[in-house]
């Protein structure tokens, strides 16, 4: 070789950086960074007077009064705002640009993660039966919770029913003592976001966190400490971006903790932690089946798996009467004997057989699965993403959050309960030449879940913004048809829970129409 | 999890072909698990079975010059699991084209010591699904990589020790909302930087080549493990330690034919199967000097 070794290694180093560094920056926006700070058009000043869903009146749980904004105790509290202030650090600028989009749009991204974090089901034990997460011992393997979808809608309703409660509670005593906020007070004071108009006691980024915090500690025990260090964010970014001062965040978050008892009283007794059934159940569900001609559901999990929560049908809703969830029970599914079974099975057989790239995106796009944030999940990231556009207030950003979760936790019910009382097998477990194109959930086919959590959530969203109505119903009908697609459901499975996730949504859409918000 | 395309059997050996010469090749693998580390966890899925990747490569080496050879190679993937409800996919992966080049060669004593650098770009060819572990077929990024290779040959026997940097491109998937160890509100992943590590050691003559293999495949940062009973994804910190053994032969019968085969265990693993796989080929040296052929053209 006639080069030296060291001009062409040194050559061919540079040139092999070269290549690594045109070759992609990895950098990532994500959308939800994006969001601009939280600017409400219109502060929805009468919202104390809106109907709340559990408390029986907005002063139900009291307030103290506020210091004056003329005593030293306030003047203190100003002081602190400019010690803050005269020395911000980029973590506390980070938080800032964080919080500042919306308290009740950043808790429920921080339940979505929460819900995507604990979505996993149980593995076995060495003899092939499942253990089952515990409330009494949270840590222990499996934790508590395992957030499948009727968990997580669930958890998605209290927390924004709670929440909305809340702001009611929040926007009550606002008016009542009508306290100044801090840049009001003192002209000195910098605000780094958007001057609200409102009075300032209590604050209501300090009532979300203390609400907010108190729920999530029932639903997730095993988060506290992330949870903790997410409120203390969100109220230290109220202190320090001059919006409010401490006494303002420090009595709102006392006050959201004594709304939030209320709210988890209500959760230890609604029947959600009665709804895995045992082995005496699970039997009997078989056998009625069987009784009535029908084959009978079986677990395609391997080791079987328990049915998952087949009570859940039973869980108290807050909008639904027993009697309306059998009154809206969708009739019954073609019978595994007929030929019109035979001939859906047939159109799933060949939905499985003919995947194009098209169908596996649509299924890939909303199969919501293990380790996601479930169906619930997915319809709260496109709420959030549409109502972020609104510039809403908190209060009403509460507030559609809880109808389209309260009408999500209706259709789990809903759904859940029709699906035990039929019983009806994937198509997959009547012929097992049926590939699939995503998991087959654990539980009974009819009537598709995906499909009755996106006709009930495009419901409620299409009421909210009518003018992306028929782009709600357009994305509900593709979630609903990813599930045949997908080759895990049947048509009338999809259809049905379509009808049936409209009917669940109208009891929210009819609260909307009477909270005193319209 | 990913159908394992981390390297190529004809790179990273300490060959080059003569200028203006053509050696192209078709190669069958077939490889498969039925354990898989989970994070550190070595476990297997009853819901999966054993899950197979068999895969059909053309290959191709030219030689511009004696010491610069450009190789391309295509695999066309299956995959599928014997037990469960989920559908395997087959389709085309991903091309890979290498330059590689000779930059230093001595004769020491009639021994000889070469170094070798090589360049490797590879891109997916079709559209196939990356966010479907551990069936999918592929992972969807397009890859950077430089290697750094040195071959001592000593008689009959020779070593050749090597290491790259593999640089990976984000990839888009289906969703426009994904868990790793944070949400992530995009479609689009970061691929973890990987770094990989080849030695072999063994017999060579222009007729034979019998060789060990040692390979390590390690994900830098940016990965992360999979959680009890979830999914693999896309962006999982993969790494494995493989053995193997691989042999050529040239024909005497008809020259220029050469067949190769081999076999690979994977020894250690985060995020991966413990595939077993074993593969064979054919490869045909095309002469396109005007010069008189010479029989084994392919050996230095």
């Amino acid at each position: 070789m006639k080069n030296n070794i060291y001009t062409t290694l040194g050559k061919c180093c540079l040139f092999a950086l070269f290549l690594l560094n045109v070759s992609c920056n990895n950098d990532i926006e994500e959308s939800n960074q994006q969001y601009p700070q939280l600017n409400p058009v219109n502060q929805d000043q009468l919202a104390g007077t809106w109907k709340p869903i559990l408390l029986t009146a907005p002063d139900e749980f009291s307030l103290d009064v506020p210091v004056a904004t003329t005593t030293a105790a306030y003047k203190a509290e100003i002081n602190e705002i400019k010690s803050y202030q005269s020395n911000i650090t980029n973590d506390q600028q980070r938080i800032i640009k964080y919080w500042s989009a919306g308290g009740v749009l950043r808790w429920n991204e921080i339940m979505q993660t929460l819900v995507a974090r604990h979505n996993r089901p149980p593995y076995q034990n060495q003899d092939g039966t499942y253990p089952t997460p515990t409330t009494a011992n949270p840590f222990a393997n499996p934790q508590f919770p395992f957030s499948n979808p009727p968990f997580a809608a669930r958890a998605y309703a209290y927390v924004s029913a709670a929440q909305y409660d809340a702001m009611v509670a929040t926007w009550h005593y606002k008016k009542v003592y009508n306290r100044a906020a801090p840049f009001v007070v003192d002209g000195s004071i910098q605000v780094l976001v958007p001057k609200s108009t409102l009075p300032s006691y209590p604050s209501e980024d300090g009532v979300l966190a203390g609400v907010t915090v108190e729920i999530l500690k029932l639903l997730f025990p095993t988060e506290i400490a992330y949870i903790q260090e997410k409120a203390d964010e969100q109220k230290l970014y109220r202190i320090i971006s001059g919006a409010n001062v401490r006494s303002d965040v420090e009595a709102g978050a006392a006050l959201g903790k004594k709304i939030a008892a209320k709210f988890t009283a209500r959760a230890s007794t609604d029947g959600a932690g009665a709804a895995i059934g045992n082995q005496a159940l699970w039997t009997q569900l078989e056998t009625n089946a069987i009784a009535k001609g029908e084959t009978p559901w079986l677990s395609l999990d391997l080791p079987v798996r328990p049915p998952m929560l087949p009570l859940f049908g039973n869980v108290k809703s807050f909008l639904m009467k027993p009697a309306d969830v059998v009154a809206n029970r969708p009739s019954p599914p073609p019978s595994t004997n007929s030929p019109q079974f035979l001939t859906e099975l047939n159109e799933v057989k060949k939905y499985s057989q003919e995947a194009s790239k098209e169908h596996m995106k649509i299924v890939t796009f909303w199969a919501d699965g293990v380790g996601t944030y479930t169906p619930p999940g997915h319809w709260n990231a496109i709420a959030n993403a549409a109502f972020v556009q609104e510039n809403f207030s908190e209060v009403r950003w509460a507030r559609n959050l809880a109808l389209l979760n309260i009408a999500l936790m209706d259709a789990a019910i809903s759904c859940w309960d029709a699906k035990y009382y039929y019983f009806n097998p994937r198509p997959c477990q009547v012929d097992s030449s049926i590939k699939t194109l995503t998991g087959v959930p654990n539980f009974p086919a009819y009537v598709s879940g995906h499909s009755t959590f996106s006709g009930a959530a495009s419901t409620v969203l299409s009421h909210i913004i009518p003018s992306k109505a028929s782009k709600f119903n357009t994305m509900a009908t593709e979630a609903s048809n990813s599930r045949l697609f997908g080759a895990i459901h049947y048509r009338s499975d999809c259809e049905k829970g379509l009808l049936l996730g409209k009917a669940v949504g109208n009891f929210a859409v009819n609260r909307a129409t009477t909270d005193g918000a319209e | 999890m990913a159908a394992s395309n981390f390297y190529a059997q004809t790179e990273m050996d300490g060959i080059m072909m003569a200028k203006n010469n053509f050696c192209t090749g078709a190669i069958y693998e077939y490889s498969s698990w039925n354990q898989y580390w989970e994070g550190t966890y070595k476990r297997e899925n009853l819901n999966f079975g054993t899950v197979s990747t068999q895969k059909i490569s053309v290959n191709g080496n030219y030689g511009i010059t004696d010491n610069l050879n450009v190789i391309f190679s295509i695999p066309y993937v299956t995959t599928n699991a014997t037990a469960g409800t989920m559908s395997g996919q087959k389709g085309f992966q991903d091309l890979s084209l290498t330059l590689k080049s000779l930059v230093y060669e001595k004769e020491i004593k009639g021994n000889w010591l070469s170094f070798y650098v090589l360049g490797r770009f590879s891109f997916p060819t079709s559209n196939y699904v990356a966010d479907y572990l551990p069936l999918s077929i592929g992972l969807k990024s397009k890859t950077v990589s430089v290697r750094l290779m040195s071959d001592y040959q000593y008689g009959d026997l020779f070593a050749t020790v090597s290491g790259a940097y593999v640089k990976r491109s984000n990839i888009e998937i289906d969703r426009n909302v994904y868990y790793t160890d944070e949400m992530h509100y995009t479609n689009e992943v970061n691929m973890p930087d990987a770094i990989s590590f080849n030695a072999r050691i063994g017999y060579r003559t222009s007729r034979l080549i019998a060789e060990a293999i040692f390979d390590n495949w390690t994900t830098q940062k940016g990965g992360f493990d999979i959680t009890t009973n979830n999914m693999p994804f896309p962006s999982n910190t993969m790494n494995m330690t493989i053995i193997g053994f691989n042999g050529k032969y040239n024909l005497k019968q008809i020259s220029g034919l050469a067949i190769i085969g081999g076999l690979n265990h994977v020894i250690a693993g985060r995020n991966v199967g413990q595939s077993d796989s074993f593969y064979g080929g054919l490869f045909y040296v095309l002469d396109f000097t005007k010069k008189i052929k010479t029989t084994t053209t392919d050996e230095k």
